[in-house]
């Protein structure tokens, strides 16, 4: 047994919670809910088992030290590792609330996680590291920054539901907001999904992200094709603006009080925003100035962490303001996880292919 | 009506000190920064010209340069509006924090005292239990309690009974004041470093000393450039002496030293040789594990220093720090080969050999005659060897052997292969390396300023845990007498974290009356 096996477990049980949790929702037994957390619980261990093993044969191929040989040092090992924390966050906030409803919530997001990366035939394989990433700084910067997407994550499904649940009216800003905001994620998740069916090629996931993500719709070489999904996405948001009180219906559903979103929003983001700063933006620095002799040199990548860390400072404080609370730090919590995805995603494959030398196409 | 009677200088100041500032800022920050990672910083206007191409077509890209030049966004972080910002942002700071700092440090230095009763009613988190027995015999049990949930409590005695009260944790108010503090320390460990130190790079050939690091400098006419190559070969030349340079130059020495600025050049005041360069791969990949360079530092005619550096691990001399940056050939470049010789009998020596030399496998009349090289030398399908990179990935050297003037074989010697290295009576010619055509690329650095920056790094990390992860908790008790039992009243409040202290309260009540129980 090697960690795949242990991967395929969690993989497995992710989906399987996310079924039972849905079940759940809709019955409300309280035996149904118990074998939900359970089989999360169990989707966890085996987890977490598959990242030590993982660990252990990096340390066994690379010959490198223990702590150079944690599993965080690609795309494929880092979403483990991301749904790992989001699973811990979740679980921790079930036992701390009480409430089993925002499971049906966070599983999806696990289980389509792993799932995509076994049908993208994401590289798994476990890969030498060129010099620069050589550093234990590096580790504990992308360990930390994982974390605190993490947390962040959770504020951004909490911050959502709040919305979701306080807007009333169609022509409400909130409303617009919200439903335009899961309209363009539902749509860039579908882009995706078909690139993935597009080009089943086994690459290396940077190597995806760079050359092939959005490649099947919003950046095909046809201008057809370029049209229509840009159509379909603005189809999607409508879909998604004009029987949005459908999802209000079912998200009220979860019995979770308007307050209570609040307050794991800001939690999520009291808990992530100093894990952000030590480990996304200071050990980041630490690392630049061991290996390049900058700690900030202000690339895309670097700027946008600021960037990000700007819009959590922008949710802290706008909470200090009279009339705010509310709805208004809502979207800014909203706003900051679309940061976050940017500054993960975004800038590999939008600026670097901006970026990029020669001539247009 | 009072607004209106506020001074102008009053205003601005409510407006520097308020938080409806900070977030604007944030925003302005936030989103020009952005428009500085779409186009690119500092470089040729050609490639923004590209980008902007790309974003609004050939029509607009030309006008649209233009306006994002004027305003500075070509280089936005080192232009006057962005500089401007962050001392707005400071300021806004500053002024914050120094109104709110002596209200925090009062609530921290007032005395906690007793509270009357229809304060409790108050309280955020109240309890209100009754006990078996009089105040003075349950007195120990709640004292005891109090002490469990990790406070330090001062007692005062009522009239019908006692109140504890107590508070913890109140430094954790500085937390938000340490925090911004810090983001100040931070900037000044920044500003230290753009006017006290320095950024630049040396590439340096194997067996070479230079002492002269290279800045960054706005574009440079070929007349410049021309002249800065003069200038600066003159000052390597003298190691680094401007004085000496200036005389051989003809020039005076001011002038020198402005056109030394205009064009980047940094002398060190020591010097660094490159003794070797050295590449180490993955197994049989083309992918890197380690770039070593072995560095010398030469002071005043001494060697003071060597150290082998890599990437993350750099070298430190006098403020200066030299990290690998990069790798490359010198163009042109005539290299040694080393090559060891070893015959079957068990005699060797090492030669250094360069292209068309001849040497001799000691003890015997084989001679090989080095006839060609290739830094990176792989077989195409048909198997003819050719050069797959500039780059020294696989350097290889073909020998042709000679016995008494008469061929013998010839072949492809690599020396990332030792089984190449073998002839077929036995001799082993093992090419140990190919030095003098390779120059390692520094980055060399300056930067007094980065043990402010991480002095507020690490304050910040203090603040931010006090600020998020501590709280200050005040807590009351009150017992009174009633009938024979006692009635305990709790109030506490706390600043942050509420249902934690809920948690710890409700575990202190549970903990009284199960004692009580087991007390009948
Ligand atoms: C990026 C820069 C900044 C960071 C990282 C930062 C960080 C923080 C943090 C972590 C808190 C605590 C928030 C909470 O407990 O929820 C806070 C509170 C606060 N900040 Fe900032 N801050 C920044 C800039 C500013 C600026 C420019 C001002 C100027 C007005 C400001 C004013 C305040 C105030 C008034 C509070 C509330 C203090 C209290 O609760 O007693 N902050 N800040």
């Amino acid at each position: 047994m090697d960690s795949s096996f242990f991967f395929g477990i969690s993989t497995i049980a992710y989906i399987l919670a996310m079924i039972v949790y849905i079940t759940y929702l809709a019955f409300r037994k309280t035996q149904i809910g118990i074998t939900a957390t359970t089989i999360t619980i169990i989707g966890f261990i085996s987890q977490t088992i598959a990242i030590l093993m993982r660990w252990k044969e990096t340390y066994d191929f690379s010959g490198m030290g223990i702590i150079r040989s944690v599993p965080l040092t690609n795309l494929y090992e880092s979403l483990i590792f991301f749904v790992w924390c989001l699973i811990l966050g979740y679980l921790i906030i079930e036992f701390r609330y009480r409430n089993r409803s925002f499971g049906a919530f966070v599983t999806p997001v696990a289980g389509l996680a792993l799932a995509f990366i076994d049908l993208s035939g994401m590289s798994k394989e476990i890969q030498p590291l060129v010099p620069a990433l050589q550093s234990n700084w590096l580790l504990a910067h992308v360990m930390m920054s994982f974390i605190a997407y993490a947390t962040f994550a959770l504020s951004f499904s909490t911050g959502l539901m709040y919305l979701i649940i306080r807007s009333e009216k169609r022509n409400e800003a909130a409303y617009i907001f919200w439903s335009v905001t899961l309209g363009i994620f539902i749509a860039l998740l579908l882009a995706m999904g078909m690139d993935f069916l597009t080009f089943k090629v086994m690459v290396k996931p940077e190597e995806f992200i760079k050359s092939y993500m959005f490649r099947a719709s919003f950046f095909n070489p046809s201008q057809i094709v370029r049209v229509l999904s840009w159509t379909l996405m603005v189809v999607i948001i409508f879909i998604a603006w004009r029987y949005g009180s459908v999802l209000k219906k079912i998200v009220e559903k979860f019995d979770i009080s308007s307050d209570m979103l609040d307050e794991i929003t800001y939690k999520s983001i009291a808990i992530g925003f100093p894990i952000f700063t030590l480990g996304g933006l200071i050990f980041g620095a630490i690392w630049a100035d061991q290996a390049w002799g900058v700690y900030w040199s202000w690339d895309p990548k670097e700027t946008w962490s600021l960037i990000t860390w700007f819009v959590y400072a922008f949710y802290l404080h706008s909470r200090l303001i009279r009339g705010w609370r509310g709805k208004k730090v809502a979207v800014v919590a909203v706003l900051g996880f679309a940061a976050v995805m940017f500054t993960y995603l975004g800038v590999n494959l939008l600026l670097t292919g901006l970026h990029s030398y020669g001539t247009i196409e | 009506m009072k607004e209106k009677r506020k001074s102008i200088v009053d205003r601005i100041w409510d407006l520097l000190a308020s938080v409806k500032f900070a977030i604007v800022i944030f925003s302005i920050i936030s989103l020009t920064s952005i428009i500085g990672t779409i186009l690119e910083q500092g470089v040729e206007p050609a490639r923004n010209i590209q980008i902007l191409t790309r974003l609004f077509g050939k029509s607009l890209a030309p006008a649209m340069y233009n306006i994002f030049d004027k305003l500075g966004f070509m280089d936005m972080y080192h232009s006057w509006w962005f500089m401007t910002l962050l001392i707005l942002f400071s300021v806004n700071i500053i002024i914050c924090s120094s109104e709110r700092l002596p209200k925090t440090w009062k609530i921290i230095t007032e005395p906690l005292r007793p509270i009357p009763e229809e304060y409790f009613a108050k309280a955020a988190i109240r309890r209100d239990i009754s006990l078996k027995g009089k105040p003075d015999k349950v007195k120990d049990i709640i004292t005891k309690a109090i002490k469990g949930a990790g406070f330090n409590y001062l007692e005062s005695k009522e009239s019908k009974g006692y109140q504890f009260y107590s508070q913890k944790g109140k430094y954790s108010r500085f937390g938000v004041f340490i925090t911004h503090m810090s983001i100040l320390i931070i900037l000044l460990g920044a500003l230290v470093g753009i006017f006290f130190g320095f950024k630049g790079s040396m590439n340096i050939p194997e067996g070479k000393s230079y002492s002269v690091a290279l800045l960054r400098t706005s574009p440079l006419t070929h007349s410049e450039e021309h002249e800065r190559e003069i200038i600066l070969d003159a000052i390597e030349a003298s190691s680094g002496n401007v004085t000496a340079s200036a005389n051989q130059l003809n020039m005076d020495e001011k002038t020198l030293k402005a056109k030394m600025k205009r064009y980047g050049l940094q002398p060190l005041g020591f010097s660094v040789r490159n003794d070797e360069f050295n590449v180490d791969f993955y197994g049989g990949s083309d992918m890197p594990r380690d770039y070593k360079s072995w560095l010398t530092i030469t002071d005043n005619g001494k060697e003071v220093l060597k150290k082998v550096i890599e990437v993350n691990e750099p070298l430190t001399y006098k403020g200066v720090t030299f990290y690998q940056a990069s790798y490359g050939i010198v163009p042109g470049a005539r290299g040694l080969f080393i090559l060891k010789l070893i015959s079957s009998s068990g005699i060797s020596e090492t030669k250094q050999l360069q292209l068309g030399d001849k040497f001799i496998i000691p003890g015997t009349h084989l001679e090989g005659i080095i006839k060609d090289f290739s830094p990176a030398l792989t077989f195409d399908r048909e198997g003819r060897p050719f050069t797959y990179s500039e780059m020294m990935n696989n350097p290889a050297v073909f020998i042709d052997f000679k016995e008494n003037s008469k061929d013998k074989y010839a072949g492809w010697i690599f020396k990332r292969y030792p089984s190449t290295w073998k002839l077929p009576e036995g001799h082993i010619v093992e090419f140990i390396d190919y030095r003098g055509a390779q120059y390692t690329g520094l980055q060399v650095r300056k930067d007094p300023g980065v043990w402010v920056v991480y002095i507020g790094c690490i304050t910040i990390s203090i603040g931010l845990f006090m600020a998020f992860f501590m709280s200050h908790k005040k807590l009351w008790v009150r017992i009174v007498e009633e009938k024979n039992n006692t009635r305990v009243i709790v109030g506490a409040t706390t600043n942050k974290n509420r249902a934690t202290l809920e948690r710890k309260i409700n575990k202190m009540i549970s903990l009284l009356s199960t004692k009580q129980e087991r007390g009948k």
